[in-house]
Order: C-alpha cells, then sequence, then structure tokens
C-alpha cells in the first residue's frame, strides 16, 4: 500500500514538472521581426471572404491579402507590439479579422470554456469510477489495486492464448 | 423527365408516410394486444414491402435527375444552376449533389438504399426490424417533404429557357468530388441505421444486448465511409484549394468531424455493454447524438448559419431542419424517460487502472473534442447574440484548444489496449509500459537530433512542441501496439510451431475485431505523424522570367515554359517547372491555372510531387498585372502521405474487424 502510494506520488510529481515546464514554454514568445510576421499573419483572417487565415489566402485576384500583409509589415517595421498590430486590425477591419478571440471580456469565454469543462467532465469520470468501484467506501483498496501478480499473468495469459477477450 | 422525377418523389412521400403510419399503428397493436380487423403481423409486412416500394420510387427520381443532366435539360432550373453542355460526363453525376435539392435528393436515395437491404434482411429478428424500419420510415418522411415542398429539384425554369447551363462550381470539378460527398453522405446517412435500431430496441425494450451486435457492422461500415469521406475531402481540400493545407477548421469540416467522434466513442463504449453490461443508457444517448450531429452537419451547410467556404450550398431549410431536430430531440427524450428502466446496467468498475476506465476515460476525451469543435463552431453566433459582434475562431485557437487533447487521445490508444479488465497490478503496467517509455524518450532524443525542437530562432514554438510530442508519443503507441502484435503472435508460435509470420496471421484471424482495432489504431497513429509534419512546412513565392530558379528544401525549380490549353469546358495556362535535386534534373511539374467558361471563375489545379518525407506542392498563383509574369508558390509540406497511408491502414483495419473471427473448431483445423 505504502509502495503504492510512493508511486503515485512519483508520477504526481512528474505531472506537475511536465506541466510547469510546459507553461513555462507557453509564456515564451517570438522575437525576431521574420517569424513575428509569420505569426502576426497567422492571428489574422484574410478580409476578402475567403474565409482563410491571411498567411495562407493565395485564391487568385485575392484584392485584400496584399494590402493586409503590407499593412501589417508596417506596423511592425514601425515597432509597433503585437498587440497594437491587432488591436489597429480590428479596429479597422473589425474583430472577426483576429483568427482567434481575445483573452478579453466575453471573449475570454471561448479560451475557458472548454477547460473547464474538461476539468469538470474528468472530476466527473473519476468520481463515476470510484463510485461504481465502491472505492470511497469500505473498499478502499482497491482504489490501488495490486492484484496479484501471479493471478494477474495467469488472467494475461489465458486472456493471450484463447484470444478471446471481445474487441480492443 | 421533370414530370416523371416530380410524382416519383410524390410516391415515394406517400409510401415513407404509409410506411411510418401502418408500421407504427401494427407495432402499436403488437405491443398491447389489442384486438384489430387486420393482423397486426400483416400490417407490418405491408409497411415493410412500401419500404421497400418507397425505394423504388426514390431512384426512379434520382435516376430523373441523372438522365436530366445527361440530356441537358434545361427547362429544370436545378440542371441549369449546375451543369453545362461541356461538362464532362464523371462531372455530370457531381451536378446530383452539387446544389442544395441534389444532395436532399442523394440523402434521401442513400437512407432509402439502407432502409431497403435492411427490410429485405428483416428476418433477423422480424420485430427488431419493423420498429428500425418505422423510425427510418419517419426519417423519410421528412426528407421527402423537404424534396416536395421546400427545395424541389424538379422546379422548371421561369423565362426563357437558356442554350446553356451556369456550369458546375469549379470547385466540385476534380475526380475526388464525384466520391468524398457521396462516401460523406453514406457516413452519414448510415448513422440513421444504429439510431433507428436503438430507438427502437428502447421504444420495444428489447431484452440482452442482441441489437448491439446486429448493428455493430452498420456502424462500423458507416464509420468507416464517413472516416473515408472526411480523408477524401481533407485531400480535396489539399489538391484543389491550393493554400498548402488540407484542413481548415471550416464549421462545414468541423461539422463532418463531430459524429465521427461520437460514433468512435459509441464504437468504443458498447463493447463494455456487450462485455460487462455496462453503460447502455449512455450508448443509447451516444448514437442519438450522432444521428443529430448528422443533421446539425446538414443545419450549418445549408442554412448559412456561420460563414463558411461551403458557402455555395446554402439556402434557407435551416428552419425546417431545425423542426426535425427538436422534433427528433424531443422523440428520443420522451422514449429515454419512459423506458430507462429498461437500461439499468451492471456498473462495476475495479480499479482507475483498467480497461473499463481506460474506456471511460478514451470516451470522455473523444467527447470532449467533440465538444471544443461544437464550441468552436457555434462560439461566433453566440458572441453575436451576447455582445452584438462576431467573432472568428480559426486555426489559431483549435491548435491550441483541441491538439492537447488530440494528443491525449493518442497516449489513450496506446495506453488502452495494454490494460487487462477488471485490474492490473504495477508489475504488469512495468512489464507492458517500459518498452515504450524508453521509445518515448529515445524519440524524443531523435527528434532533437534532426532539429524538431520546441523553440525556433530562440523563441517557443508551439508547432514544433506539439510535433515533438505528437511524434514521440505515436512512437510510443506504435511500440506498445506492435508489442501486443508480438506477444501474442509469440504465444502462437510456440503452440503451433509456425514461425512469428504466421503466427501473426493465426492471431489476427482468431480475434479479428481486436486485431482489426489495432490496425485501426496504427493508422491513427500515422494519420498523427502525418499532421505533426505540417509544423515543419515551407514555402517560397516569386514571380518567374523564362529560365528563373526558386528553391525550396532540396529542390530546385527551373521555369521552362508558360503554355496555354483550352477546351469546351474550360481555358488553361500552365507552367512547365524542371525540378532539379542534388543538382540533377529529377522531374518536371506542370501547375495550372483554369477559367471555367460557363461560370468564368477561375480555379488553380496545384502540381504535387508525393515521396515519403515529403509533398513538393506547387501553384500557379496567377500573373502580374502590372509585369505579366507569372507567380509561383512551392511548398514543401513534411509527411503528407503518412496522413493518405494511415487512412488506407485505418480502411483496411476496419476490413479485418469486419471479417468473423475462426471459430474455436476452426482454430483447431487451421493448427
Amino acid at each position: 500500500m505504502r509502495s503504492a502510494r510512493a508511486h503515485l506520488g512519483f508520477w504526481i510529481k512528474g505531472a506537475q514538472a511536465l506541466a510547469l515546464a510546459v507553461a513555462v514554454c507557453f509564456s515564451l514568445g517570438a522575437t525576431d521581426a521574420g517569424s513575428r510576421f509569420t505569426n502576426l499573419n497567422h492571428r489574422l483572417m484574410c478580409t476578402c471572404g475567403c474565409a482563410e487565415i491571411l498567411g495562407e489566402c493565395n485564391h487568385v485576384g485575392c484584392q485584400s491579402s496584399g494590402q493586409e500583409l503590407a499593412e501589417l509589415r508596417g506596423g511592425i517595421d514601425a515597432g509597433k507590439s503585437d498587440q497594437e498590430i491587432l488591436a489597429s486590425f480590428a479596429a479597422k477591419y473589425g474583430a472577426t479579422v483576429l483568427a482567434a478571440p481575445t483573452a478579453h471580456g466575453f471573449d475570454l469565454v471561448a479560451w475557458i470554456a472548454p477547460f473547464a469543462v474538461f476539468a469538470a467532465a474528468l472530476l466527473g469520470t473519476i468520481l463515476l469510477i470510484r463510485r461504481w468501484g465502491n472505492l470511497s467506501g469500505n473498499n478502499k483498496e482497491a482504489a490501488t489495486r495490486t492484484s496479484d501478480p501471479a493471478t494477474d499473468a495467469l488472467r494475461e495469459k489465458i486472456r493471450r492464448e484463447t484470444g478471446d477477450d471481445g474487441g480492443i | 423527365m421533370a414530370a416523371f422525377g416530380s410524382l416519383a418523389l410524390l410516391i415515394a412521400l406517400a409510401l415513407a408516410a404509409y410506411n411510418l403510419f401502418a408500421g407504427a399503428v401494427a407495432l402499436r397493436l403488437l405491443a398491447t394486444g389489442q384486438p384489430a380487423p387486420i393482423q397486426p403481423e400483416r400490417l407490418a409486412d405491408t409497411a415493410r414491402r412500401a419500404g421497400i416500394a418507397g425505394f423504388v420510387a426514390v431512384t426512379a427520381a434520382a435516376f430523373a435527375l441523372i438522365w436530366s443532366v445527361f440530356a441537358n435539360d434545361f427547362s429544370i432550373t436545378y440542371i441549369m444552376e449546375h451543369s453545362n453542355r461541356a461538362l464532362p460526363a464523371a462531372y455530370k453525376f457531381s451536378a446530383l449533389w452539387s446544389g442544395q435539392e441534389g444532395s436532399l435528393l442523394l440523402w434521401a436515395w442513400l437512407l432509402a438504399t439502407y432502409g431497403f437491404v435492411l427490410r429485405l434482411t428483416h428476418k433477423n429478428d422480424v420485430k427488431l426490424y419493423a420498429y428500425a424500419g418505422t423510425i427510418m420510415a419517419g426519417i423519410q418522411v421528412f426528407f421527402l417533404a423537404v424534396l416536395n415542398f421546400a427545395a424541389p429539384p424538379f422546379a422548371l425554369y421561369q423565362g426563357v429557357i437558356p442554350g446553356d447551363g451556369n456550369g458546375l462550381n469549379p470547385l466540385l470539378q476534380y475526380p475526388e468530388m464525384v466520391i468524398h460527398p457521396p462516401m460523406l453522405y453514406l457516413g452519414y446517412v448510415g448513422f440513421s441505421v444504429p439510431f433507428a435500431f436503438a430507438l427502437g430496441a428502447l421504444m420495444m425494450r428489447y431484452p440482452g444486448e442482441k441489437w448491439i451486435k446486429i448493428t455493430r457492422v452498420w456502424t462500423m461500415v458507416t464509420w468507416l465511409f464517413l472516416t473515408m469521406g472526411i480523408f477524401l475531402g481533407m485531400h480535396w481540400a489539399y489538391a484543389v484549394l491550393g493554400w498548402g493545407g488540407y484542413w481548415g477548421w471550416d464549421p462545414v469540416e468541423n461539422a463532418s468531424v463531430m459524429p465521427w467522434l461520437t460514433g468512435t466513442a459509441f464504437l468504443h463504449s458498447v463493447m463494455m455493454q456487450e462485455k460487462k453490461g455496462m453503460m447502455k443508457s449512455w450508448n443509447v444517448w451516444l448514437i442519438f447524438s450522432t444521428f443529430l450531429l448528422t443533421l446539425l452537419g446538414t443545419l450549418l451547410t445549408r442554412a448559412g448559419l456561420v460563414s463558411s467556404v461551403h458557402a455555395f450550398a446554402q439556402s434557407s431549410i435551416g428552419s425546417w431542419f431545425v423542426t426535425f431536430m427538436v422534433i427528433v430531440l424531443a422523440v428520443c427524450i420522451f422514449t429515454y424517460v419512459l423506458q430507462r428502466s429498461h437500461l439499468k446496467g451492471e456498473h462495476h468498475v475495479e480499479s482507475l487502472v483498467s480497461r473499463e476506465s481506460s474506456f471511460l476515460f478514451n470516451n470522455l476525451v473523444l467527447l470532449m473534442a467533440c465538444f471544443v469543435i461544437l464550441w468552436g463552431t457555434l462560439f461566433p453566433i453566440l458572441s453575436e447574440y451576447v455582445q452584438g459582434n462576431k467573432v472568428t475562431v480559426g486555426a489559431p485557437w483549435y491548435n491550441r484548444v483541441a491538439v492537447p487533447i488530440g494528443i491525449f487521445l493518442l497516449f489513450l490508444t496506446g495506453v488502452g489496449p495494454l490494460l487487462p479488465w477488471r485490474a492490473t497490478s504495477f508489475r504488469s503496467i512495468r512489464r507492458n509500459f517500459v518498452l515504450p517509455v524508453i521509445v518515448f524518450w529515445a524519440a524524443v532524443i531523435a527528434c532533437f537530433a534532426v532539429g524538431v525542437a520546441p523553440w525556433k530562432d530562440g523563441a517557443f514554438d508551439t508547432g514544433n512542441f506539439y510535433a515533438l510530442v505528437a511524434i514521440s508519443t505515436a512512437a510510443a503507441v506504435l511500440t506498445a501496439i506492435l508489442s501486443e502484435f508480438v506477444r501474442g503472435a509469440g504465444v502462437i508460435s510456440r503452440q503451433s510451431g509456425r514461425n512469428l509470420l504466421v503466427g501473426t496471421w493465426l492471431l489476427v484471424r482468431r480475434n479479428t475485431r481486436r486485431y482489426g482495432g489495432y490496425i485501426v489504431h496504427i493508422g491513427v497513429v500515422v494519420i498523427v505523424v502525418g499532421l505533426a509534419g505540417s509544423a515543419f512546412n515551407r514555402n517560397v513565392e516569386s514571380e518567374m522570367a523564362l529560365h528563373d530558379k526558386i528553391s525550396v528544401g532540396p529542390y530546385t525549380l527551373e521555369c521552362v515554359g508558360f503554355t496555354q490549353d483550352s477546351n469546351l469546358n474550360y481555358n488553361s495556362e500552365y507552367a512547365l517547372l524542371d525540378v532539379y535535386k542534388n543538382g540533377k534534373k529529377s522531374f518536371q511539374m506542370t501547375p495550372e491555372k483554369r477559367v471555367y467558361l460557363a461560370s468564368e471563375q477561375p480555379q488553380t489545379m496545384v502540381a504535387i510531387h508525393s515521396v515519403p518525407a515529403w509533398d513538393l506542392y506547387v501553384v500557379y498563383e496567377g500573373t502580374n498585372p502590372d509585369t505579366g509574369q507569372p507567380i509561383i508558390k512551392a511548398f514543401l509540406n513534411p509527411l503528407v502521405g503518412w496522413i493518405w497511408f494511415g487512412v488506407a491502414l485505418i480502411v483496411f483495419g476496419t476490413l479485418v474487424a469486419l471479417v468473423p473471427s475462426l471459430k474455436p473448431a476452426q482454430k483447431g483445423a487451421h493448427q
């Protein structure tokens, strides 16, 4: 039991470290002008009605993408920040020119809702499994069940040799 | 022919209505045992026969439309708007689904065809099939009512009949467009069948799980069609739209994935019901949701609720679909509430680390992915309602939100099959997982070695990071799945004295469903690797005069000429590009731009040279109006071919899973 808890603690710490590393990585941003240009033109939409990302619009005779790309290049050359450039595009062309909702006001809901629902659903699933297994009550040991390795191996052997386990 | 087609549709509607009404009355009489002037069994059989006759009538209507296209009957508005005399024969078939009315007719015809097969095989279980057939008749009544009253395909052109039609949308004049929409529709419409069985089984309180076994093949075949439809659409977008990608998170693309995700969840969770008697309510609602999502997909395509590149299909029949969806949902809820006691399962999970739990998490992640896509698709409407202005929810949002979920799903694809039913030990986990974990870290190191690192130019790069995680996880998952094959084949090999290859063959034959499923998982892994390659796409764009050169990756493209061509359907301009690799001339590419005469619309035709490592993808973008020089854009898209290969593996795996396993006696005979 103690060994099981130690294992669990190890995995939790590992997951925390990984999450921290990911968060640190995500907090960094693009720096040089070339990658900024590419990054920004993939955060904007072409306004001609083609419903394509600005940096990827190449349809024949597009009247909008060239002008927008020139404006973007001008903004970068003028030393504006990413936020200033995006705000100026939104002011000129409307909010639909931004390829993703902003992180302000009601738009923030677009970002939060999926993760909130996922967290709730994950919690619900874990609680459901515990309930179905009666894990929270007097059968707590089964939560980190360490079935007899010999039985486990036998079950595995039978399963493989009979191939009789239904689907996947 | 217009009168014949209209009459056929009207007769089909009458037959479907009779099928629904007579079927419902007969089943009610059977359920209550009330005396009636006609035997309920006979009444039910007349309903079934009406369904078969309905198939003939809808087929006649579809035939009439196709005939009219080939006969260039421009007195029919639909033909005038979607075809022209010079349209090649293969694309004349495409006219059937190129517009609103035709694609609804295609839907009705496919539904009638599925119903025809279902009604012919009714002896498998007469009563259950009678329920399913009646429910399908209800769905058919809706589509035929729309075809007869809201979107008639045989409406006559008002005014002087033109000598030629407007032609087919240029986007649709591509070989895959002859098969992509029918495949997608086979998938969409096909989910009506498991829906009808699920609802019918619930209505009649069908004992046991036999209905699941009956619908399993239907569901898998339907899922396969939908899978192929989605990927054919991706390939079409890649080869025709000319932006170098294959998936743009367009609302209509999203609409096709949502039922695929819930259908995939159903295919997994249904095993829990078969083996453990668990998740009965869940499975019923999964299949209800899948069917409703197919309708939502059609609604999004047709009603123009959200802006889409598929806007050519928009019309005003959205309200019909909304009404129908509300009715279907109400029937589902009513039936469920009435019969929910029949769905009490035997819920028992011994451990968080077990096959049962992995199925639950698999369902959780698949439904989360569905929710994320639905949320992203509908958020612009919600935003407009709440704050008065629409916003765009495009690729950057999906890449941040949906991709991590996809990687988690990939992880479960590898972990799930390694966990035994009921419970497992840490020792067993260590034994099964040590190799995949080693491979994961080896893949991380290998990725770093070849330059796949989560940063670029000194800054963190989300795309590279996802690619690194996806490729490493894919390697680990592939190892996990292959080790399952090797372990199983090793046991058989030792038992039978055959070599490992024969052992693998026997292993698969003994449990086609399980190992077919594994092959499907391998296909998914291969696809993920292909998708991860998009993080390293490169492109170069340039005006090219004669003998100008541009380079992308290991290739140098030299312009050796420009030419023009024309036929009755379109005029075209080509660039002739010699492609050099390592200084040697390797091949020639001819990207093209067409202008279709009937519609006067331009269209790019991309030139693609595909090898396992990458695609060289060249677009003729047009000419610079100032200089008159052609503009060429060349992309180097790594690993794209893996996506299509992965799809082939999925198709193969699904076909394997559909083959019945060897029975024990046959096993003995084989050995």
